[in-house]
């Protein structure tokens, strides 16, 4: 009797510390989430009077060619970004993780972008875009270096993916540093032994060790790139001509500022069930590929 | 020779002695150029005065002829820095100080009744399945909230960020409780002392390393951040370092020169902040992935 008092006690002080935690994430995640959902089914403008409109916005969402561009736009470049990141992450990884000189130093200027913001580092790029490559291209007479890529409609999106992946190799390099040193060395001299090449001790026994850390990582960077709006906001500004217009930014401008209150909370919406499934099927597609020591 | 350094560094990976691969680390070398030219490019504008801006490529990457402080201090007072710098300090901060405490108590709390009580582990997966929520669903609706509550200001900047950091933090923080050995709590509780107190005098302490974690994550997270600040404090006259460049961006005009000095001191405090704790940054980063 005594002593289930005592849990008791106890378990009330456990909820007393769980219940900050627990009040604001109800109030300033869960409430916006689901008037976000209520919303979504009403023609608010963001001010005034609505109505609810059952799923017209839904419905709309699929007929609206800048909703479908933006979903065009954000997939393109999540897919494309996601991809480069982690190749380029994994080779620099492995050789900041190999035999160097200056091996701290190296990493530490490698990881820099990570740091800075993508507002800033937008607009650094953005001034290389237009006046030191066409410079660089007029100089030396290459045609398409000449004008600014950023004003392309067909290429500004490379501009864009440029800077993107720019700033994510860094966080996903030190990722895969860490899982490369979670490897111990006697698999590698097992492997030696054996007489293994490097190429195939790589594709055999590097990569599969990986897994968890490929999993992490794609999940990071797709979830990342998925959202771009700093780089968007610095750079085009969805232009020209709506051609980098991402998800997270029509949402921001038409919902904000457009009169579309509304129809972007239902954009939004369709926008979470696309990045939940996404990341669903990610994490079942990867749990079955694990390989354990 | 650096040779004994090197091998200290890696003593658990390198069993064969060899010598350090000298065309990879060229190759790394050269690499870092793609890092360094941006950062030297807004460095030299910087500097430069506006008729210094030629239209050859020569005089373009060129370092500027004389070397004056003067586009930083017109920056200073065009953009108000020290203000902006003020608020952005606060607000990280102050967003640090309360999730260390606040995220840390609720996944201990979290981790030491998961197992036993059914609603603990519901609100764990309730918290940690936040991450999947993207702020672009969450952002207009918060719009509206925060200004029904009066807090559309630094206050409710603040707050938010609590909130929005809560899922990883707490998922890290739980997982990190497996570290701490019972028996210190169970001593503790034979020697009479309540667990609030053993939770602040023991355990807070004895996560030391996780909080270095979270505080980095969290610090790199919002000091960045231009669209929370954007879209909460829209209507005062309230900036953030980030958002005061976006704010400006028509003031600069086109000239360049002042825009990126701007840039260079907003960027600054975080490049030092960087420089000074960069190993606890890298490993707290490397750390928090791997955990999570």
């Amino acid at each position: 009797m005594k002593k289930n008092k005592r849990l008791s006690k106890k378990t009330r002080t456990y909820i007393l510390m769980a219940l900050p935690a627990l009040v604001l994430f109800a109030v300033f995640n869960t409430v916006p989430l689901i008037t976000g959902f209520v919303y979504s089914f009403t023609n608010s403008r963001g001010y005034g009077s609505f109505d609810f409109v059952g799923f017209r916005n839904f419905i709309d969402l699929f007929q609206d060619s800048r909703v479908g561009n933006s979903y065009l736009f954000t997939f393109k470049y999540a897919i494309v970004g996601t991809i480069l990141v982690n190749v380029i992450s994994l080779l620099l990884a492995v050789g900041l993780n190999s035999k160097i000189k200056f091996k701290n130093t190296l990493r530490g200027i490698y990881f820099i972008p990570n740091i800075l913001g993508g507002l800033i580092v937008g607009y650094i790029f953005s001034f290389i875009f237009t006046y030191i490559i066409p410079t660089l291209g007029t100089t030396l007479h290459i045609g398409f270096l000449e004008n600014s890529i950023l004003a392309s409609e067909s290429a500004a999106w490379i501009g864009v993916l440029i800077v993107g992946v720019w700033q994510a190799v860094a966080m996903n390099t030190i990722i895969y540093i860490s899982g490369l040193q979670a490897i111990p060395a006697d698999v590698y001299e097992a492997s030696a032994i054996d007489g293994a090449g490097k190429w195939y001790t790589f594709r055999k026994i590097t990569l599969p060790l990986l897994v968890p850390f490929i999993t992490i990582n794609f999940i990071l960077s797709t979830k990342n790139m998925l959202m771009v709006f700093d780089q968007i906001m610095s750079l085009t500004k969805g232009g020209p001509a709506q051609s980098t217009e991402s998800i997270s930014y029509l949402i921001y401008r038409n919902g904000m500022d457009g009169g579309q209150f509304g129809f972007q909370c239902a954009n939004a919406v369709m926008f979470f069930i696309v990045i939940v499934v996404i990341s669903v099927v990610q994490m079942k597609i990867t749990s079955k590929k694990e390989e354990q020591l | 020779m650096t040779k004994t350094a090197d091998k200290k560094v890696r003593r658990l990976k390198a069993k064969t002695p060899g010598k350090s691969n000298i065309l990879l680390t060229v190759i790394l070398i050269l690499g870092c150029i793609t890092v360094l030219f941006p950062l030297y490019m807004a460095i030299i504008i910087a500097l430069k005065s506006p008729s210094e801006m030629t239209n050859d490529i020569a005089g373009a990457l060129s370092l500027p002829s004389s070397f004056s402080l003067d586009n930083f201090a017109e920056a200073m007072r065009v953009t108000d820095f020290w203000h902006s710098l003020a608020n952005s300090l606060i607000i990280t901060g102050v967003t640090i100080v309360l999730s260390l405490v606040i995220h840390s108590m609720a996944g201990y709390a979290i981790g030491k009744c998961m197992m036993r009580h059914k609603g603990f582990k519901l609100v764990y997966f309730y918290i940690v399945s936040g991450m999947f929520v993207p702020f672009a669903i969450l952002m207009m609706p918060l719009v509206k909230e925060t200004a029904i509550m009066g807090i559309d200001n630094m206050f409710g900047v603040i707050i938010l960020y609590v909130v929005f950091y809560m899922p990883m933090n707490v998922m890290l923080y739980t997982g990190y409780l497996k570290n701490i050995p019972l028996a210190i709590e169970e001593a503790a509780e034979v020697d009479g002392s309540s667990t609030w107190r053993t939770y602040w005098t023991i355990i807070f302490p004895m996560m030391k390393p996780m909080h270095a974690t979270v505080a980095v994550l969290t610090a790199l997270g919002t000091w960045n951040d231009v669209m929370t600040p954007l879209v909460i404090m829209s209507g005062s006259e309230t900036t953030t370092l980030p958002l005061a460049q976006l704010n400006f961006q028509t003031q600069f005009g086109t000239n360049y020169n002042l825009a990126f000095a701007s840039y260079i001191l907003a960027l600054i405090p975080i490049l030092i902040f960087y420089i000074i704790c960069q190993k606890k940054i890298i490993g707290g980063i490397a750390n928090g992935a791997v955990k999570g």
